[in-house]
């Protein structure tokens, strides 16, 4: 599994707090049993009206397109726990997300897809929005072993980001399921002394 | 930092070790999963070439895209005949016990659980669903998961997981008549915000916790998620060992006595610690209807929508949003708008006592000629005991349809649907942009009782009124 230090690329804002996931993918794309056409369905409903026409989102403006890093406010992600939601981030292209707050179960599945969710203060995002929307050509460059962003090249701002989330991005241990194995003696054991395990 | 609450008590029992991320690898004692976000997860699990670890600790059923109406096989809609298809052969393929039709125990995930007593106070419970939250009414820290995470507990039994901090939510004092559970539960996160909860365990308590049954402590926990918390629970007392006795999960007799002094030895201490201690009187809350698209934009029946001007800058666009997509006016009262669509059901208020409290007001009342008002039970048991009582008919009779169980206009993935800007009185647990099936649809939450007044006077209604002429 990869190490996942620095983040490289144009930024995309989507402004607004509490944005859900049934927002982020409308439920009925879920009945797929893939994740692989995700990526053409991120926002779908606020892009696209009733016949398929984009609506001017971010995400279908042309001076946004290509870029790595989605800029975001509060709450981001709250609602379902359904993966496709980062899922179809990833694979429109999204590779770390800044905002002012995540909901949990929605960053925790960005970090086991590899994908960081840093935050930072609310003056500081709109600073970052705005200038994204003046300047969309500017790469940004997201360090996570210095939690800095760095813009065109000049160190723009410190983040903060769940320690435990960097450490497994930075390790390469944000598939977490090779951790987990390693322990299974370890978890054989737990399981033999609960008493609801074990049948009282 | 929290201190001998129940939280700290299930968590150190169920921690595996640190790991080097310094995340806890925490052992997972009842895995339910249903079939919109498990094929991807078994498919990640093959491909490891992994085996399901603890096949006897994961239980499986179908509720987000099974039709309530004709549930015939194969389903009209391909992509949900595949999806039922997928979880069929991986349960069979993996070894998972599955309540599907023919078992007469199908049902919301989170509805099945409890009423089979496989959810039991001292457990850690994780499911492919946001609402796993309900089971924490029992006593348990019950984890809403993703699909990557799914895998996980398949492959090993356990989650990579960050610990919490612990909010005790004291609401004390006595409810008013007509005041439910889904009232208690939308106020709290009417109070806190649907942010307010980010980074704690919400543990639930006081006289009005006391008093309540399962079921209604079962709706307050559901919506733990939606004031932001990742999981609410509620301490194991009486009320809960007398709910669990006799279920076909539940320990027998000769094991009862072990069992109830593990489920007494997980409650928080009398000294407990909490990070945080919030206090709600329940004589303050009235029936609740939500107005926006966040499950804290709510009011209650008689009081007049807010003023954008009464909100934090950073909020004025949300509700700014809010406004526009419902097409409602500040400074209006939401007693008196008009309705399309009741719906009865879900996750959150689909349970036996649920349907009850809704049939009393639609008893010898009839659904109002504009209204589409349909009762969906949350199980096949939900079902068959309503119908026992007669509570089909009732619904019936006053121009409800009776549906079979399933998730239904909660999250319209299956057949049930808004259509165009039509709005909802939902007995259901969101109201963001979409959510029951049409982008420009509309959704007002309340209890159920709120809903079948909704239904049969074609507007929003203070049940209380209704409740006094019946």
């Amino acid at each position: 599994m990869s190490k996942i230090t620095q983040i490289e690329g144009k930024a995309v804002p989507v402004e607004g707090n509490d944005i859900d996931t049934d927002r982020i993918i409308p439920a009925r794309y879920l009945k797929e049993i893939t994740f692989t056409n995700m990526g053409k369905y991120p926002f779908y409903d606020e892009r696209f009206d009733a016949e398929g026409k984009p609506k001017g989102h971010p995400f279908d403006l042309p001076q946004f397109s290509g870029a790595h890093i989605l800029f975001v406010n509060q709450n981001f992600g709250c609602g379902s726990s359904r993966e496709h939601a980062p899922q179809a981030l990833m694979r429109w292209g999204i590779r770390a997300i800044i905002g002012e707050s995540f909901a949990e179960i929605f960053a925790g599945n960005c970090t086991m897809l590899g994908i960081p969710t840093a935050t930072v203060s609310q003056d500081e995002m709109r600073k970052l929005q705005s200038l994204v929307k003046a300047k969309p050509e500017i790469q940004f460059t997201l360090d996570l072993e210095k939690k800095t962003l760095l813009s065109g090249g000049k160190e723009h701002l410190r983040f903060d980001i769940h320690e435990s989330k960097r450490n497994a991005l930075v390790n390469g241990t944000w598939d977490s399921t090779g951790l987990l194995l390693a322990n299974a003696a370890k978890t054989a054991e737990v399981a033999r002394k609960l008493p609801y395990v074990a049948g009282f | 930092m929290s201190k001998g609450t129940l939280y700290n008590k299930v968590w150190d029992a169920h921690v595996v070790e640190k790991l080097p991320t310094g995340q806890y690898q925490l052992f997972i004692g009842l895995h339910l999963i249903h079939e919109v976000t498990s094929p991807q997860a078994f498919d990640m699990v093959a491909e490891k070439g992994l085996k399901v670890a603890y096949p006897q600790r994961t239980f499986a059923t179908v509720d987000h895209i099974v039709p309530t109406q004709n549930q015939a096989r194969p389903f009209a809609d391909a992509e949900a005949e595949q999806m039922m298809g997928a979880i069929e052969k991986n349960v069979k393929k993996f070894g998972v016990p599955f309540f599907d039709f023919d078992s007469g125990s199908q049902g919301i995930v989170h509805i099945i659980g409890p009423e089979m007593g496989l959810t039991q106070p001292g457990m850690t419970i994780a499911c492919g669903d946001s609402h796993t939250s309900t089971h924490g009414a029992f006593g348990t820290l019950a984890f809403g998961i993703g699909t990557t995470q799914v895998r996980d507990v398949l492959a090993t039994q356990c989650l990579a997981m960050d610990a919490l901090k612990v909010r005790r939510v004291n609401v004390n004092g006595k409810l008013n008549p007509g005041v439910t559970a889904k009232d208690v539960t939308l106020y709290i996160i009417q109070k806190l915000g649907v942010k307010g909860g980010i980074g704690y365990a919400y543990e639930y308590g006081g006289s009005v916790f006391d008093r309540f049954t399962m079921e209604e402590r079962m709706t307050v926990c559901n919506m733990a998620i939606e004031g932001g918390a990742r999981v609410g629970y509620v301490n194991p007392d009486q009320t809960t060992f007398d709910y669990l006795q006799g279920r076909k999960y539940a320990p027998g007799a000769d094991k009862w006595d072990k069992a109830l002094a593990y489920w007494k030895s997980v409650a928080s201490d009398k000294e407990a610690q909490y990070d945080d201690v919030v206090e709600f009187n329940g004589e303050d809350i009235e029936p609740i209807v939500t107005w926006g698209i966040t499950p804290d934009q709510s009011v209650g029946v008689n009081d007049k929508l807010p003023e954008v001007g009464r909100f934090s800058p950073d909020e004025v666009k949300t509700v700014e949003l809010a406004y526009r997509h419902m097409d409602l006016k500040p400074g209006s009262p939401i007693k008196g708008t008009p309705i399309d669509v009741a719906f009865i059901g879900s996750c959150t208020n689909g349970r036996l006592s649920d349907l009850r409290e809704a049939a009393k007001v639609a008893k010898g009342r009839k659904v109002a000629r504009t209204v589409r008002a349909f009762v969906v039970p949350g199980s096949q048991k939900v079902k068959a005991a309503a119908e026992k009582e007669g509570l089909d008919k009732v619904f019936t009779e006053a121009g409800f349809e009776w549906r079979g169980a399933g998730c239904s206009m909660c999250l319209a993935m299956n057949p049930d649907k808004l259509k165009g800007r039509e709005i909802s009185a939902s007995s259901s647990n969101r109201n963001f942009i979409g959510r029951q099936g049409s982008k420009d649809g509309r959704t007002m939450l309340m209890s159920p009782a709120m809903v079948a007044a909704a239904a049969v006077e074609g507007r929003v209604t203070d049940v209380r009124e209704l409740m006094k002429t019946s």
